[in-house]
């Protein structure tokens, strides 16, 4: 127990001038103050796993034994950060192939056509797993909730899936290429929405995280998912039709690492969450992957190998990013600091007279 | 619509008995979740959850409660056992300074908020908004999604493992339909845990702080009373004695929802840009 942890007690000055008076003739033996059963604070604990030295001063603030305010999400991370990334993976495949189709890039379409319906395949999979009572999914059909992204998301989902297994079935099949076609545009037309709702899928909870980030997380998330699919066009197409995957990657990917530093240059405390234990090994993989894979695809212009490498790169840096937000989002959830620090500093400056935005930002004098 | 229920918890009268938690268990049929000995004070409940749908908080300061004047005075450490009287610089006859420990206990409960965000971002309809106002989940339709469980800004909800779905108190929505009141109110011996029509409650917790603070309580104070926070004013609210994170409980909490108007603009031009971008990328050379 520090000084600094104890900071917010109000008796504190009065506990001391007992302490003196009381044990004045006396050595105070080590044991007294550890009796003193305390409301958790910033513990030594979590400073001392802390590895990097903090540039800011370790906030004060009181919580209940150090115990988190919110809950974390049960969901599991394989089953929801990878529906993350395949569903960004497949929403944006499927605008490629959209216009692969369009403009005559014969392997460009299909690879993306196939690239998309597995991918959501997968993910439609995953989402079902992690169902409490699986055996009910289908209960996510029984109302549309536009205040329930979850709602809104089961009913693109349940738009997009057809339409780009049906494009998926004849690129493969080679019959009933209409349909083929049409389920192609289709997709190309739901994908972005499936991959833009994800983020406010996750924004529209108490996890801090998540929440400070509402603003950025859909424009995070289409990036990311541009860097996937754009990855994955390197990774189907031939040189000679692979230019429209090469630009949507590197500016896909170049998006991301934009976004993602803008938003936790944004969310004050709640920042840190990303920046520690897996989730910031997480986050600066994917930042490092995006990078290498980015700068491969516009060095790698005439290089079959080099294109394919660097569409893996993203690929890889996308996921990475998917479950280096989702993993951020755990860490703030079962850390009161994240929680309390910051609705402890709005309530403060409404007290203090300062504007509050709607959106819970401080507007200072 | 009947009239809106809930309940008053004022923790200055909390006796930490947890007669709430055993009769709401008992009423609900809530299974065991863990017979742990946390060293958190009295608190072995730890937090409400699936299976926690009270909890009694345990809280001890080096604070005094109010403004006290024992009339009495000592100096001086506690004395070894066996020290004369007449040596000791307190005893029996001059008690030490009373007031400067205080215990605080406050029984939590789901806050039946007036937004509320488990209800607002349920896929399924499961959780549904009673005629008394309050907020229950039906259990035969939730899929255990697991979403309101992040949604809440309290915590209050949690997932029952082995069988998949969350759950949370419904304000005996079984009892409160015939006239009873909730298990919990109806077994508390301090009348901490006040139910009734909301309104009538808002009043008598207006006066009881009143009371408090003349009395020199100036800790006292009301949590979630208003209707212009976050969360629109809550069917359950408290008359806390400190800053409510000292109770675990968040210092402004929001329903997220509110912002929601907003996310879907943002998610909208998202995806609009994720359609141009992409398609913009099929413009220029070849290769």
């Amino acid at each position: 127990m520090s000084e600094e942890a104890r900071g917010r007690d109000d008796g504190q000055a009065g506990r001391d001038a007992i302490s003196e008076e009381v044990h004045g003739r006396q050595a105070l033996s080590p044991g007294d103050h550890a009796r003193d059963a305390l409301t958790g604070t910033a513990g030594p604990r979590r400073r001392r796993r802390r590895r990097e030295r903090p540039v800011v001063p370790e906030p004060e603030f009181t919580s209940y034994y150090g115990r988190p305010v919110v809950k974390p999400p049960v969901w599991k991370a394989l089953d929801i950060a990878g529906y993350l990334f395949l569903g960004g993976l497949a929403g944006a495949s499927s605008v490629l192939s959209a216009g692969a189709e369009l403009t005559g890039r014969p392997r460009l379409a299909r690879g993306t056509r196939i690239g998309a319906a597995g991918a959501i395949a997968v993910s439609l999979a995953a989402l079902v797993h992690d169902l409490g009572r699986p055996a009910r999914f289908v209960n996510m059909l029984r109302v549309l909730k536009w205040t329930s992204p979850m709602s809104v998301g089961s009913w693109i989902l349940s738009a997009y899936a057809p339409a780009a297994g049906a494009a998926a079935l004849s690129a493969v099949t080679g019959r009933l290429p209409r349909i083929g076609t049409a389920g192609a545009m289709a997709g190309a037309v739901a994908g972005p929405a499936v991959a833009a709702y994800t983020g406010v899928l996750l924004a529209d909870t108490a996890v801090p995280g998540w929440h400070e980030g509402h603003r950025e997380l859909p424009y995070l998330f289409v990036s990311s998912a541009a860097g996937a699919g754009g990855g994955l066009g390197l990774l189907v197409a031939p040189l000679a039709e692979a230019a429209p995957a090469r630009r949507m990657g590197v500016a896909g990917g170049t998006a991301e690492l934009l976004v993602a530093h803008f938003m936790r240059r944004r969310m004050g405390v709640v920042a840190e969450a990303y920046e520690t234990g897996r989730a910031g090994v997480l986050i600066r993989t994917a930042e490092a992957l995006t990078g290498a894979g980015a700068l491969a695809a516009v060095l790698g212009r005439r290089s079959r190998w080099l294109s394919a490498a660097a569409g893996g790169a993203l690929l890889a840096g996308s996921a990475l990013t998917r479950f280096g937000v989702f993993e951020a989002g755990m860490i703030s959830s079962k850390d009161p600091k994240y929680t309390v620090v910051p609705q402890r500093a709005r309530l403060d400056a409404r007290d203090d007279g300062n504007a509050v935005r709607p959106d819970g930002t401080v507007q200072q004098h | 619509m009947a009239e809106r229920m809930g309940f008053f918890t004022d923790t200055s009268v909390c006796i930490g008995c947890k007669a709430c938690e055993v009769a709401c268990k008992e009423w609900n049929a809530i299974p065991e979740d863990g017979l742990n000995f946390t060293g958190m004070s009295y608190d072995n409940t730890e937090r409400l959850g699936a299976d926690s749908w009270r909890h009694v908080a345990f809280i001890e300061q080096r604070k005094p409660l109010a403004r006290q004047e024992p009339g009495v005075d000592h100096e001086g450490p506690v004395p070894p056992l066996g020290t004369p009287p007449d040596l000791a610089p307190m005893n029996p006859m001059t008690p030490g300074e009373g007031g400067d420990l205080r215990w605080l206990m406050s029984s939590d409960v789901c806050k039946h908020c007036t937004v509320a965000a488990c209800l607002d971002v349920c896929p399924t309809g499961a959780l549904f908004r009673t005629e008394f106002g309050t907020v229950v989940v039906q259990s035969d339709v939730c899929n255990g999604c697991g979403y309101c469980i992040p949604a809440c800004p309290f915590g209050v909800l949690g997932q029952r493992k082995d069988d998949g779905r969350a759950w949370k108190c419904t304000l005996c929505y079984d009892r409160i339909g015939d006239g009873l009141e909730p298990a919990c109110a109806k077994a508390c011996p301090t009348d901490s845990i006040q139910y009734g029509p909301l309104d009538e409650l808002r009043e008598r917790a207006a006066a009881r702080v009143t009371t408090l603070n003349d009395a020199g309580v100036d800790d006292a104070r009301l949590y979630l009373a208003d209707t212009d926070d976050g969360i629109g004013g809550a069917g359950a609210f408290f008359l806390l004695l400190d800053d409510p994170e000292v109770y675990g409980l968040p210092p402004d909490p929001i329903a997220t929802t509110r912002d929601l108007p907003a996310m879907w603009r943002h998610a909208a031009l998202a995806a609009a840009g994720l359609l141009g971008a992409g398609l913009l990328a099929f413009a220029g050379r070849r290769r």
